[in-house]
């Protein structure tokens, strides 16, 4: 017995054969509770155009549609947004979650969620809470998120989830301003209690493409954060969790995205819509069913979108014949279209893509220009 | 605590348990056994879980090797390595508190 008698599902499922083989359960779900959030963060990957406060699902939808999520096979749920405290509903969704026998994990910029919530959170069952942070010291943080105080609450909250027992992980998300402070916000993250930090570099969709010239770091930034991540990993072993990869537009292969369109993971809108990723509404002449109209089975099994880019058969060349296509799936399909025009393409963050080059032209855009807030 | 050379080995009166927000629990649709942690999981094959149903907190480290030393007719030493390293490299990853 070693230590990879406990493999990650995440390895696990990637290794199976996509095609040929039943239709495997989801195994975890992104609750987008509400498009709304206090704070206007540059680099948002939420869509431009949001889901509005009439639109959003009620309590008892989301309870059924969390159920639905247990009996499918799911896991983990997490409840995330926009900012999911600015739901006064909260703690009842999550103890709806809970019931269901879901492992509950909070997404939170900690912005607006009060001390007392936190505590009927906590009441209500919930596992584990992500608070993000956007630099080690306040002004820069601040400036970041475009919310003057946003530093100070989110430090408070995350001693607040310690003093409860809660497990606390920082979600550092990096760009071009803070990627060369990692280890000041590793060590951040060690003083606020946490037993894990994600190194989360920005992902262009949604809002983000506004500030890509903005945010974009450069190559010399991105080996010294490698360097440095795995510096931090030696000194900090057996304390904190550091989990990070490769920024997209430096990588040499793409990510498997999503795990693979359809394979392990559904994201429900604000609105009920069920999409396979999170961007997956950028792209053109997509059917999303809603959990309004169909239960999430049904969404899962038989919605054209999920549908769209299961397996391998959509795929073009170079991912066609590729031994690494049910490994990564040929990437992101949504960053395929923002790139090439077409969602079918080969993620061109892939060296083999015939767009690839491109890539080196955008990150060589790089523009020190103010950045455009998402209001 | 700094990168050490070699895992340490775990005190035989350690009471290994899972923190909060770690649990275990077998999942029909998943195929088997699998430890949920924050924002990761791992599938548990069966002997991992007879070592993770034995960490309650309450047990101590040289209990759990003897019980399983006893459940499974194995080499006594054998077991308290092997079990050692899942435990060790399972609190590296802050899966279980010692």
């Amino acid at each position: 017995m070693t230590s990879e008698d406990t493999a990650t599902v995440m390895a696990d499922t990637a290794r199976a054969p996509a095609r040929a083989t039943p239709l495997h359960a989801p195994i975890g779900l992104l609750a987008e509770l509400t498009h709304r959030c206090p704070l206007g963060c540059p680099y948002c990957s939420n869509p431009v155009a949001l889901e509005g406060r009439a639109d959003e699902l009620d309590t008892n939808t989301w309870a059924r549609v969390l159920q639905e999520a247990a009996a499918l096979g799911v896991l983990q749920v997490h409840l995330s947004g926009g900012e999911p405290a600015a739901r006064r509903d909260l703690p009842a969704i999550t103890a709806a979650a809970h019931a269901a026998g879901l492992y509950t994990n909070l997404i939170t910029s900690g912005v607006g969620l009060t001390a007392t919530t936190l505590e009927a959170l906590a009441e209500a069952g919930l596992d584990h809470v992500q608070v993000s942070i956007q630099d080690f010291a306040p002004q820069s943080a601040d400036h970041i998120a475009g919310y003057k105080g946003a530093f100070a609450r989110k430090t408070a909250l995350a001693a607040d989830v310690i003093r409860l027992g809660l497990p606390l992980t920082i979600n550092a998300v990096m760009h071009r301003a803070n990627i060369d402070h990692i280890e000041a916000m590793v060590d951040l993250a060690l003083a606020l209690g946490a037993s894990r930090v994600e190194i989360a570099h920005v992902q262009y969709y949604g809002w983000a493409l506004k500030n890509r010239a903005q945010l974009m770091p450069t190559r010399e930034q991105v080996s010294r954060a490698a360097a440095a991540v795995d510096a931090l990993r030696q000194r900090h072993h057996g304390r904190i969790v550091i989990d990070a990869v490769i920024p997209d537009y430096y990588a040499r292969y793409p990510k498997a995205c999503v795990g693979g369109w359809g394979r392990r993971s559904l994201n429900v809108t604000p609105s009920g819509r069920v999409l396979p990723c999170h961007a997956a509404e950028t792209i053109p002449g997509m059917t999303f069913w809603s959990v309004r109209e169909h239960s999430l089975a049904e969404i899962w099994a038989h919605s054209p979108a999920f549908n769209a880019f299961r397996g391998t058969d959509w795929m073009q060349e170079p991912c066609r014949s590729c031994p690494r296509r049910e490994q990564d799936f040929g990437g992101c399909r949504c960053q395929a279209l923002a790139l090439t025009g077409d969602a079918r393409a080969t993620d061109p963050v892939c060296h083999l893509s015939p767009h690839h080059a491109r890539l080196a032209e955008l990150v060589a855009e790089q523009e020190n220009t103010p950045y455009s807030y998402r209001r | 605590m700094t990168a050490p050379a070699a895992p340490e080995s775990i005190p035989p009166e350690a009471r290994p348990r899972l923190p909060r927000g770690v649990r275990l629990t077998h999942s029909e649709a998943q195929g088997g056994w699998v430890l949920l942690a924050p924002e990761r999981m791992f599938r548990a094959d069966a002997i991992a879980v007879a070592v993770l149903e034995r960490c309650t907190g309450e047990a101590t480290f040289e209990a759990i090797v003897d019980d399983l030393a006893a459940t499974y007719a194995a080499p006594r030493e054998r077991i308290a390595a092997d079990v050692g390293t899942l435990l060790r490299s399972l609190a590296d990853k802050r899966l279980l508190e010692l």
